[in-house]
């Protein structure tokens, strides 16, 4: 029972959440407001990108 | 009947890709007597392949006669340092089995590192308790794989980008040919990153390095997902060296008062003050090392599943296993494509915002 693994997974749980919670954000306004949806698409996948950084990061220290 | 052109299309593909697998498997299996079998074999190669190496493998077989590796590859410049230049083609290692000469030093090349180490006439490399070689390292200046491939794209991006500004003068501002698919690019760098993030007035001067970095990290993550086998964004001395470029250029160039909001924040308790100064002096340093950080992850993480996904092929022996591992193998490249352009994007908008900041008005 590697202690290390076990941490690996709990960072990528983060990640998933963390880039969902973007997501859903982000589904919601697109519904709110469909002429926005270009620069919604375009902030989300922003901030879905530095998430993942963070979610890379912390796999590559591992 | 359009339906069943493209099940055909997918299906030709699993096919050619699985009769491709299985026939190269034949060579793999003479090789199974190798300690450790085809799992480290293929751990080797794929380590091998995401390092720098000095010289480009295209690739070998087994001679049937003698029973032993062929190597076909391209030798690269070495180019070493050690009381004189000493300047010898690399294929004089033979892939790191033989020493080579020059006056009364000898090196070898360490295989596993790929390290040259300065040795006797036996080639012998003492190791430590840590299995870390000991022997003296000469200076190493040598052209290795990776530092050709930046001199190609740099080439490639000067003979392109001339040739479209001569190509707009010429022509009144209308762009023709391949310039018509990189002026929509260039033009939203300008007015969607670089614009709303470094203001009007100061655009202009930064503009250069925000287009150099883009196309020079989005042609390299391109060319890391081709047959030629280089990983230039992999390698985290790159990615070190482009984030530097950012904070060297972001840290000259500030005002004053981008100074002043991290030594001294207007606005907060002098108690608050003191404590922030630390913290905001740390994301000085931070904030680059997160660039270097996400671009070197993002790339060597693509890389590895990419190849791990083409190993698994040779494992599964069977024709189904195979297949559908080539199938995830081919979705995943498509991703990596797109990661490719979202990875230079994000860091070239991050550099735009850092020097938003460094050049921000004080307006309160």
């Amino acid at each position: 029972m590697d202690l290390t693994l076990v941490g690996g997974g709990l960072v990528v749980i983060g990640v998933g959440i963390g880039i969902g919670l973007t997501g859903k954000g982000a589904m919601e306004a697109i519904g709110r407001q469909p002429d926005a949806s270009g620069k919604i698409q375009v902030a989300a996948l922003i901030l879905a990108a530095l998430v993942e950084g963070i979610g890379f990061a912390a796999l590559f220290a591992l | 009947m359009k339906n069943y052109r493209k099940l055909l299309l997918i299906a030709i593909t699993f096919f050619i890709g699985s009769i491709n697998a299985y026939s190269s498997t034949e060579n793999i299996a003479k090789e199974e007597n190798k300690e450790g079998g085809i799992k480290s074999e293929i751990k080797e190669y794929i380590a091998h392949h995401l390092k720098d190496s000095h010289s480009y493998s295209i690739t070998s077989y087994i001679d049937e006669e003698s029973g032993k590796k062929v190597y076909i590859e391209l030798p690269l410049p070495v180019i070493l340092y050690d009381q004189g230049l000493k300047f010898f083609w690399s294929s004089e290692f033979k892939h790191g089995k033989s020493t080579v000469n020059r006056g009364e030093n000898y090196y070898k090349l360490n295989y596993h590192n790929n390290r040259i180490y300065k040795t006797d006439r036996f080639g012998t490399i003492d190791y430590n308790e840590k299995h870390e070689p000991l022997n003296e390292k000469p200076l190493d200046f040598s052209i290795t794989k990776n530092i050709a491939t930046i001199f190609l794209v740099s080439i490639i991006m000067l003979l392109l980008f001339v040739s479209l500004a001569k190509s707009f003068k010429t022509n009144n501002g209308i762009s023709k040919g391949l310039g018509r698919f990189f002026e929509p690019i260039i033009l939203y760098i300008r007015d969607d990153i670089a614009i709303p993030n470094i203001g009007e007035k100061k655009y202009k001067n930064y503009m250069s390095f925000l287009l150099t970095i883009f196309f020079f990290v989005w042609f390299l993550n391109m060319l890391g997902l081709t047959p030629l086998g280089v990983n230039v964004t992999g390698n985290i001395a790159v990615t070190f060296s482009l984030a530097l470029l950012t904070f060297l250029i972001t840290n000259f160039t500030a005002n004053k008062s981008y100074w002043g909001h991290i030594f001294w924040m207007p606005g907060v308790p002098v108690l608050i003050k003191i404590v922030l100064a630390p913290i905001e002096l740390l994301g000085v340093f931070i904030k680059p090392f997160s660039l270097l950080i996400r671009l070197y992850a993002n790339i060597q993480a693509g890389h590895i599943v990419l190849y791990s996904l083409i190993g698994l092929m040779f494992i599964f022996n069977s024709w189904l296993g195979s297949s559908l591992s080539f199938v995830l193998a081919f979705f995943i490249s498509i991703i990596e494509i797109l990661v490719a352009l979202l990875q230079a994007y994000i860091f070239t908008m991050l550099s735009a915002l850092y020097f938003g900041f460094a050049v921000a008005e004080e307006d309160h």
